[in-house]
């Protein structure tokens, strides 16, 4: 079964347009994603900080990292379940949108940054753990952390508008990314 | 009376350019949306602080300065990026439960974050019994949810 067959199953059964139609229980699950947000991306943004040298410089790394990376997880966790709701909720749509494609890639390289970023300069901690300015390859990895987390809020906002839905006037290689076939762009052709 | 002026306002200069334009509500929710997330992490941070959770073994008062200037700066940006939204939907605003919400527990947020939450962060310690200072941070993260919440919702209204 192809992804695309996967997500049409989905869009139809029973929970997903309960979910679809909810009044209270779609704008609900939002505001939880927009909660844990905070954080999140708040406590995400606070250890990219730090490795930027711009805020608790008294902190060890280690202390930022045992104390806050728990509940910077917990966020996370909360983030993919409401935010696999909000996809369930509307799956053809969300899944052919341009924007979730875009989110989605830029997840993963937040991803990568976070595996290089630990398992590279991380594992040599004891040398910088405070009381001197983080080296260049934390550094590096915090300011992409910060850039990657705004574009993936940027991203994931504009799911919501359908600028670039299928079939919407728009150049080629738009379609082909948000993976619109020749029946989505013209279903009367 | 209140309702001409948010009518006004609505069909002011920057309101209408925010309503006429395809792009510039959603980019300027974004920037709405980051603000959020810098001052919800640096009020969080601390409450967390004082809850007995998070950065424990640091002082509250040296945590509670070096977030200072990012509480103050999103707070900013926060406004700044608010008040074009408003504008552009004053009227809906108006007749939104979810804004007038918002915009009180924002100013109640405001008012006990620079008072009463700022006079217990820079207290010397021991000045304060730690149920003061759960009783503080459970206030403050009930405030900024609030905000938070009703914000999210007077899109849903």
């Amino acid at each position: 079964m192809s992804i695309r067959a996967a997500v049409e199953w989905l869009a139809n059964t029973e929970w997903s347009i309960a979910l679809h139609e909810s009044q209270y229980a779609y704008a609900t699950i939002e505001s939880v994603h927009v909660w844990a947000l905070c954080l999140f991306v708040g406590f995400a943004v606070l250890l990219d900080l730090r490795l930027i040298n711009a805020i608790f410089r008294d902190v060890p790394v280690s202390d930022m990292a045992r104390r806050l990376l728990p509940w910077t997880k917990a966020g996370f966790v909360v983030m993919v379940i409401s935010g696999i709701l909000l996809f369930y909720a509307i799956p053809l749509r969300t899944y052919l949108n341009i924007f979730f494609r875009i989110k989605a890639v830029l997840l993963i390289l937040a991803g990568l940054n976070a595996f290089v970023f630990h398992h590279g300069i991380y594992a040599k901690l004891p040398d910088w753990d405070v009381g001197v300015t983080p080296p260049r390859p934390a550094r590096v990895a915090g300011m992409c952390s910060l850039i990657l987390w705004a574009a993936i809020v940027f991203s994931g906002r504009m799911i919501a508008y359908n600028w670039f839905d299928c079939g919407k006037p728009q150049p080629g290689l738009i379609s082909a990314a948000a993976g619109c076939t020749a029946a989505d762009i013209d279903p009367y052709r | 009376m209140l309702l001409q002026l948010f009518q006004t306002l609505e069909n002011g200069a920057i309101g209408t350019a925010v309503r006429d334009s395809l792009w510039l509500f959603p980019v300027v929710e974004v920037f709405h949306l980051i603000g959020l997330a810098v001052i919800g992490g640096a009020i969080l941070v601390v409450d967390f602080r004082l809850l007995g959770l998070g950065l424990r073994g640091h002082p509250v008062s040296r945590l509670a300065r070096d977030v200072q200037p990012w509480v103050v700066g999103s707070l900013i940006l926060m406004i700044a990026s608010g008040v074009p939204l408003f504008l552009s939907e004053a009227v809906k605003c108006y007749y939104s439960f979810a804004f007038w919400t918002k915009m009180t527990a924002l100013l109640l947020a405001i008012i006990f974050t620079f008072t009463i939450r700022r006079s217990v962060l820079f207290a010397p310690a021991g000045r304060f019994a730690p149920a003061s200072y759960r009783a503080v941070a459970l206030t403050s993260i009930a405030l900024w949810s609030t905000v938070g919440w009703g914000g999210r919702w007077i899109g849903f209204s």
